[in-house]
């Protein structure tokens, strides 16, 4: 039988030529762009048919069940607002009270929710999720790039900014989970963009990444030499962008309105309207001095000049914000600004030429933006996605945004995991009970930077149940918090006198819960129950061909060791295994594996007697790595 | 005079059975060299898992190298298209890697981990109060200076001498530790923790003058 040679951790994927190929996705508050890279070093934006690279993240929802994403949807703001939804990111892992109000009105009918904090919609008569919402963006997204490369895509890197905390990253996934995508890694939107700027090594040492998009803000600074991207502090406000800016326009234009017309409290309609013509007067004025606008309330028009002076006044207060918080990031980053290289900018906001200026002044350089700010973003994720698929040098090394707390008594926060820490990260918590015979305890966690659990934004809480019942403060629950790659959080809990491994039942506070999530798969999915199947049995299959090629190692190295009928026996395992894959029976495929485990135990054992006599002789087993030059 | 030694002990096998393969792998690899599937982090210290000798001065820029060496190879983003399992052992390797890291590039956290290691267990977080009366009659002169700076200039004068005073700390530090004389490190801790602190009140100061608020 052949067995192949690999280098350490390079054992062989399925035929990378099998798998469906994996795109980059910027999921934005105002649009969405998708890329897709060959070879890790370049990336191709992905038109439709008209040649158009940024989809708008606009739905519509028809009343006969039909939807409709990007410039179509937008269009139907004119005729029919209360059926189109934009914004959407903004509300992504957030409650009703984060929805904003123009001049005292929703642009939406926000539902309550009985299942989950999130906000609902209600849409066209449907009560939707955002989470719901962005499948929808997401699913016009892949049939793009299904359309443009004619090929299916079922993996993507998609971005998220930097500043989201870990509702919005979950809701994101979710997002990609109904709409049929496998999500390979969630990547920060700025981390995304060093990355297309710097794998072509033009920009080495520290740089900064300045993101005002339309509706989050973002700052990171990273370290950037030789393929390693290291980010050295990060922050932002999920919360501030350009859609504030067309808030303070329209706020302006209606308050000029009052003044001509007769006044009344908006409809949802009318507000979206007022923004929609907000914007458009905030982009012009970065090519122009100044314009006329039109306001039409109900059937009161009024016409109302703007120009650059006025908008710049109207958008100071968020700029300054930027600022600022560009100013606590430099000093988290413990750098001065004159060693940061250069600035690069991201995102269609920066295209004011106010916003440019008060960069430019803060980090005292020109800023950079070669690659077009809307699309910089999809490039990084698409570059990332081929690396994470095809193997890479580059390395991602990206940190919390955000500290980790827990509610201890009197509502104030302890920290678990500071901001800025080096993702993956996990830190341990010891807990104890205070009750006699105690056996379970909820623990609330949060994250912020404030020291007042009301003041910071709450995650989740947990319950650990299954505590052996002893006196008050003899249990020992050690409760560990870890943040992985894509800045999710999970937590397990051990009781560590009994070493009792705890149950954690998850309460999300603005997430969908389990029970919602699948409710809303099987609605989603009418072919999914066939995709999920299809992914459960690949799973095994990788599985299964993984042990046996790993049998199969061991027999090259270790096969003096056996007896010609055991070898026989392990051979004939190995062919089950072989046949097992071929076929679409997974628990034919779970049923060879396990054979093959067993068949191998035997030879296991003599493997690692011949080790522990070699190693007592003096011998290496294996090698282990030390430097790197 | 006793330096520090690692904590290895190389006369005894250290072998795991590598959880793929089910092969002897040495505890100390990354890799099975049989099959080639990642193994788990092993609970070694921070010094020998990013390959350093264990010893008070490191070079920031081979620190980094390590570093990212060692993340390279075991980052979860080499890992994205294999199984959850291999996933979650380059997810631990990575974590103990960057746990490492933090601790050694923090010049206080990295001497406070080595007096711990050589059990000489200090808590900084106790230690609110200076009890050192050399190390409170420096701090409260220092504290005096930062305090009536009026313009940005005299807080940059404080800011150099700070610096300076914090990098010629650690130099002790070194010198300490190579002495086995861990009372001198333990002092010298707390000194560093205060001149660091010192440093940053400096720059906020020096920046809040040059704003002429
Ligand atoms: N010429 C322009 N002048 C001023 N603002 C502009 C211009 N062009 C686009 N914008 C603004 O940029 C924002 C959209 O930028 P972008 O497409 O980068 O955001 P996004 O990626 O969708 O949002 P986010 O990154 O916050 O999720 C909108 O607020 C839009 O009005
Ligand atoms: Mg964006
Ligand atoms: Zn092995």
């Amino acid at each position: 039988m052949l067995f192949q040679i690999h280098e350490p951790g390079e054992t062989p994927l399925p035929h990378e030529s099998d798998r469906p190929v994996a795109v980059g996705i910027d999921l934005g508050t105002t649009n969405s762009v998708v890329a897709i890279s060959e070879d890790a070093l370049t990336a191709t934006v992905l038109a439709d048919s008209d040649g158009h690279k940024l989809l708008p993240s606009v739905v519509y929802y028809g009343t006969d069940g039909s939807v409709v994403v990007g410039d179509q949807a937008r269009y139907k703001i004119l005729d029919v607002p209360d059926q189109v939804v934009s914004s959407i990111k903004r509300l992504m892992g957030r409650g009703g009270e984060d929805v904003k109000s123009l001049a005292g009105a929703l642009p939406y009918t926000v539902e309550p929710s009985e299942t989950s904090g999130m906000v609902h919609l209600k849409v066209a008569g449907r009560v939707l999720s955002p989470v719901e919402i962005s499948a929808d963006i997401l699913r016009a997204i892949k049939a793009r790039a299904e359309t443009a490369l004619d090929k299916k895509v079922e993996r993507a890197v998609i971005t998220v900014p930097a500043y989201f905390d870990d509702s919005a990253r979950t809701a994101t996934r979710d997002a990609a989970r109904l709409a049929g995508i496998e999500v390979l890694r969630l990547v920060n939107e700025p981390t995304a963009a060093a990355l297309a700027y710097g794998l072509d090594n033009s920009v080495e040492g520290l740089y900064a990444v300045y993101d005002l998009g339309g509706g989050t803000f973002d700052v990171s600074i990273l370290r950037m030499e030789k393929g390693v991207f290291q980010v050295k502090a990060t922050g932002g406000d999920a919360a501030l962008g350009g859609d504030d800016i067309d808030h303070a326009v329209a706020e302006y234009f209606l308050d000029l309105h009052a003044k001509s017309c007769s006044t009344r409290a908006l409809t949802a309609g009318e507000a979206k309207q007022t923004l929609a013509m907000a914007r458009q007067a905030k982009e012009c004025l970065s090519r122009q001095a100044e314009g006329q606008w039109r306001v039409e309330v109900g059937p009161e028009t009024s016409m109302h000049k703007l120009n650059r002076a006025t908008l710049e006044k109207l958008a100071a207060p968020f700029i300054a914000r930027t600022v600022s918080i560009c100013k606590g990031v430099i000093e988290d980053a413990g750098v001065d600004v004159g060693d940061i290289r250069g600035v690069v900018l991201v995102g269609g906001a920066t295209r004011m030429p106010a916003v440019r200026k008060a960069v430019q002044d803060l980090f005292d350089k020109e800023p950079l933006s070669d690659i077009n700010p809307d699309e910089v973003v999809a490039v990084g994720a698409a570059l990332q996605a081929a690396a994470l698929t095809q193997g890479s040098d580059t390395l991602l090394l990206d940190v919390t945004p955000l500290s980790l707390g827990i509610e201890t008594v009197g509502g104030i926060v302890e920290k678990v995991i500071p901001r800025n820490q080096p993702i993956p990260v996990a830190m341990a918590q010891e807990f104890t009970t205070y009750q006699d015979g105690q056996t379970a305890m909820s623990i609330h966690v949060v994250q912020g930077e404030r020291e007042m659990v009301d003041q910071c934004r709450s995650l989740a809480r947990f319950v650990l149940q299954g505590i052996p019942p002893l006196v008050a403060g003899a249990a020992r629950i050690r409760v560990t918090f870890a943040v992985d790659a894509d800045g999710l959080l999970t937590v397990s809990a051990m009781e560590t006198t009994t070493g009792a491994e705890q149950q954690v039942a998850v309460k999300p506070s603005y997430g969908l819960d389990e029970e919602e999530m699948a409710k809303m798969l099987r609605a989603a999915l009418e072919h999914g129950r066939e995709d999920m199947a299809q992914r459960v049995l690949a799973e095994s299959v990788v599985e299964a061909k993984r042990s046996a090629l790993a049998v199969q190692a061991a027999l090259g190295v270790d096969g003096h060791l056996l007896s010609d009928q055991e070898r026989q026996g392990i051979e004939d395992a190995l062919a089950r295994v072989e046949a097992a894959v071929q076929t679409t029976d997974r628990d034919a495929v779970i049923a060879a594996a396990e054979n093959l485990e067993a068949a191998t135990k035997g030879f296991a054992e003599k493997r690692m007697d011949h080790g522990i006599r070699k190693a007592l002789a003096g011998l290496a087993v294996g090698d282990v790595e030390r430097t790197f030059e | 005079m006793a330096s520090l030694s690692t904590s290895e002990n190389r006369s005894t096998p250290s072998l795991n059975p590598c959880w793929s393969c089910k092969g002897p792998v040495d505890k100390r690899a990354l890799f099975c060299s049989v099959c080639g599937a990642v193994q788990g982090p092993n609970d070694t210290d921070h010094f020998t898992r990013l390959g350093l000798p264990m010893d008070y001065h490191v070079p920031p820029d081979h620190l980094d190298r390590q570093y990212f060496g060692f993340q390279r190879r075991m980052h979860p983003d080499r890992f994205a298209a294999k199984s959850p399992k291999e996933k979650a052992l380059s997810q631990a390797q990575a974590t103990a890697l960057n746990d490492a890291y933090e601790t050694l590039t923090d010049p206080v956290k990295r001497a406070v981990y080595l007096l711990n290691h050589v059990g000489h267990v200090i808590d900084l977080h106790g230690a609110s109060t200076i009890t050192d009366p050399v190390l409170l009659m420096e701090q409260l002169e220092m504290r005096e200076v930062l305090a009536e700076a009026e313009t940005p200039e005299q807080a940059a004068g404080l800011l150099s001498k700070a610096e300076h005073d914090a990098h010629q700390c650690q130099h002790d530090m070194a010198h300490a530790f190579q002495h086995g004389d861990y009372a001198e490190a333990a002092r010298l801790v707390l000194r560093l923790k205060y001149l660091q602190k010192l440093v940053e009140d400096a720059k906020s100061r020096k920046s809040r003058l040059a704003k002429g608020s």
